[in-house]
């Protein structure tokens, strides 16, 4: 291993697990969270007694009712875990932080394995009600309405209460410059439901046609209904081990060959200075300054669909198609179904598999690589699979291969 | 059909770093931090010039004009009993990178544009004029 070599490809990915995902699944998120954690260490090949490190995103106590999951202390206790390293939080690049995290930890030799992960209940919290928006916004009139300080103060007072507000203006700039249409952006989620069709956790199964995106509820425009995510519970867990671990994994580790995590533009949903690429732009910039490998290695893409359009996004900033022209190259779904030129979000992504925050799309990277697919198997068994998460000022990336670097 | 806003105005907490933004529309006018030194604005608020780190920023007078640089019409119940509203992001006529997110008014949601000139007015709540932009008229620019 050469001196300049990045350091996180000193880390694997030798073990997945995710809990049971749906709607309202009435239990805990430390009950999940336990299921993909302990699935996780088994698939491995470990048990808890080899797990001397813990990471998660984006720790407790942050967000809306049911988005954060577990502290890392409560998982730590209730696995009895003895860390030699531990980390929990929100900021960072995106919701992958943990995971590159993990792997720095893991390079240092502040641990041999970490375990990772990320826990929703945001369907059980949500109840029979809409969707809520940021900073506990709506509701209430009269005296006794809280006020807003930090970066909500810009936005709240204009009803943009939500990140799908945020991300429309994306879509629509996109609209301005470069020509994209709704008929467009209706493929990154007619791809996603054809593929959940083959996927047994999937949220939504049904078939969609582009009739039933077209006369969906608007949300904001050009964003409606099927362009954001489906709020769902599950956990998903993997631990990171260090690469000298691999030979002896039971399944094929995955390797970290790059990871990317640079935030370059203003840190601000409305400041940022490219309004259609947002920090994709530099997260993925600064992993292909990380790896000799190149887009075209890449054979299955898992991008971060919270909503629609910021897989678009990616799909442009990862230079898997170029730039701009995004609308053009999913038109009609062939290029990026499962045996097209680039398959994409395999397993549903978030929009129609449920919204796993970044880490369902890791995991599905993970079982894409090892073949594990089934049904949903990319029929050219990937080498190289690129993983993103995030969106507007908070994203990251990273390349994992089904061999070492 | 025009709409101003959200049903309900969610305000900002004023306090010494933002007061002299909100309550800037009490003679007419906005407002924006602009370096004595290097005489760029700087926005949001912060204690020193973000471009050449002089401890220089005073609120000064802008035109109030500028264009819209993105936006989305509102359709999701958020705020209950809101009609359908533009969320706006201007950018100031000053200077490209400063943007404010607004609601764009007098303007029916299906006339709102890309490029579109507009002008600053204001609606007061309680202690706080909240800044909102109305279509100008003129040539449209991105």
């Amino acid at each position: 291993m050469s001196a300049r070599e990045p350091l996180e490809r000193r880390a694997v990915i030798s073990g997945i697990g995710q809990s049971a995902v749906g709607r309202r699944l009435g239990r805990t998120e430390l009950d999940l969270t336990l299921d993909a954690c302990l699935q996780a260490i088994e698939d491995a090949g470990l048990t808890r007694e080899d797990i001397d490190g813990l990471a998660t995103f984006p720790g407790a106590g942050v967000g809306t009712a049911g988005f954060a999951g577990p502290s890392s202390p409560e998982v730590q206790d209730a696995l009895r875990l003895r860390l030699n390293w531990h980390d929990g939080g929100l900021e960072g690049p995106g919701q992958l932080r943990a995971v590159f995290a993990a792997c720095l930890a893991v390079a240092a030799g502040l641990a041999r394995h970490v375990l990772v992960y990320r826990t929703v209940t945001e369907s059980s919290a949500q109840g029979e009600g809409g969707r809520q928006g940021i900073g506990g916004a709506g509701g209430g009139s009269g005296r006794g309405v809280p006020r807003f300080s930090g970066f909500l103060q810009w936005t709240i007072p204009y009803g943009a209460v939500s990140a799908a507000n945020w991300i429309a203006w994306i879509a629509q700039r996109r609209m301005y410059e470069f020509g994209l249409t709704r008929e467009q952006l209706a493929q990154i989620a007619l791809n996603a439901r054809a593929n959940a069709a083959l996927n047994p956790k999937a949220i939504y199964r049904q078939p969609m046609s582009l009739e039933d995106y077209l006369s969906a509820r608007m949300i904001t425009t050009p964003l409606c209904l099927y362009d954001c995510d489906a709020p769902c519970d599950g956990s998903t867990a993997v631990v990171v081990s260090h690469v000298d671990y691999a030979p002896d994994a039971p399944k094929p580790a995955c390797h970290v060959n790059a990871i990317g995590t640079a935030l370059r533009g203003r840190p601000s949903w409305d400041q940022f200075d490219d309004m259609t690429t947002f920090s994709a732009r530099d997260a993925a910039a600064s992993m292909w300054e990380r790896t000799e490998l190149v887009p075209s290695d890449v054979g299955v893409a898992e991008l971060y669909d919270g909503f629609s359009i910021l897989t678009m996004v990616w799909l442009e900033e990862l230079g898997l198609c170029p730039r701009g022209e995004s609308g053009p190259f999913v038109e009609g779904g062939r290029r990026i179904a499962l045996d097209g030129e680039i398959p994409l979000n395999t397993s549903g992504g978030q929009l129609s598999a449920g919204r796993l925050h970044g880490f369902g799309m890791m995991h599905e990277a993970c079982v894409q690589l090892r073949g594990e697919g089934g049904a949903r198997q990319v029929p050219a068994q990937p080498e190289v699979a690129a993983v993103a998460a995030g969106g507007g000022p908070i994203a990251g990336c990273m390349l994992l291969t089904r061999g070492p670097s | 059909m025009t709409t101003t806003g959200p049903s309900i105005r969610l305000l900002p907490r004023l306090d010494d770093t933002n007061r002299f933004f909100w309550t800037s529309g009490a003679d007419g006018v906005l407002r924006f931090l602009r370096c004595g030194r290097c005489h760029r604005f700087v926005h949001p608020p912060v204690p020193r010039c973000s471009y050449c780190l002089a401890d220089a920023l005073v609120p000064e007078t802008v035109s109030g004009r500028g264009v819209v640089h993105s936006f989305t019409v509102n359709h999701q119940q958020w705020i209950p009993g809101s009609d359908p509203y533009i969320i706006g992001l201007v950018t100031i006529a000053e200077q490209d990178d400063v943007r404010l997110t607004t609601n764009i008014v007098r303007c029916a949601p299906e006339d709102v544009r890309i490029g579109m000139p507009v002008a600053v007015e204001f609606e007061r709540h309680e202690d706080v004029w909240v800044p909102l932009f109305a279509p100008a008229g003129g040539t449209p620019r991105p």
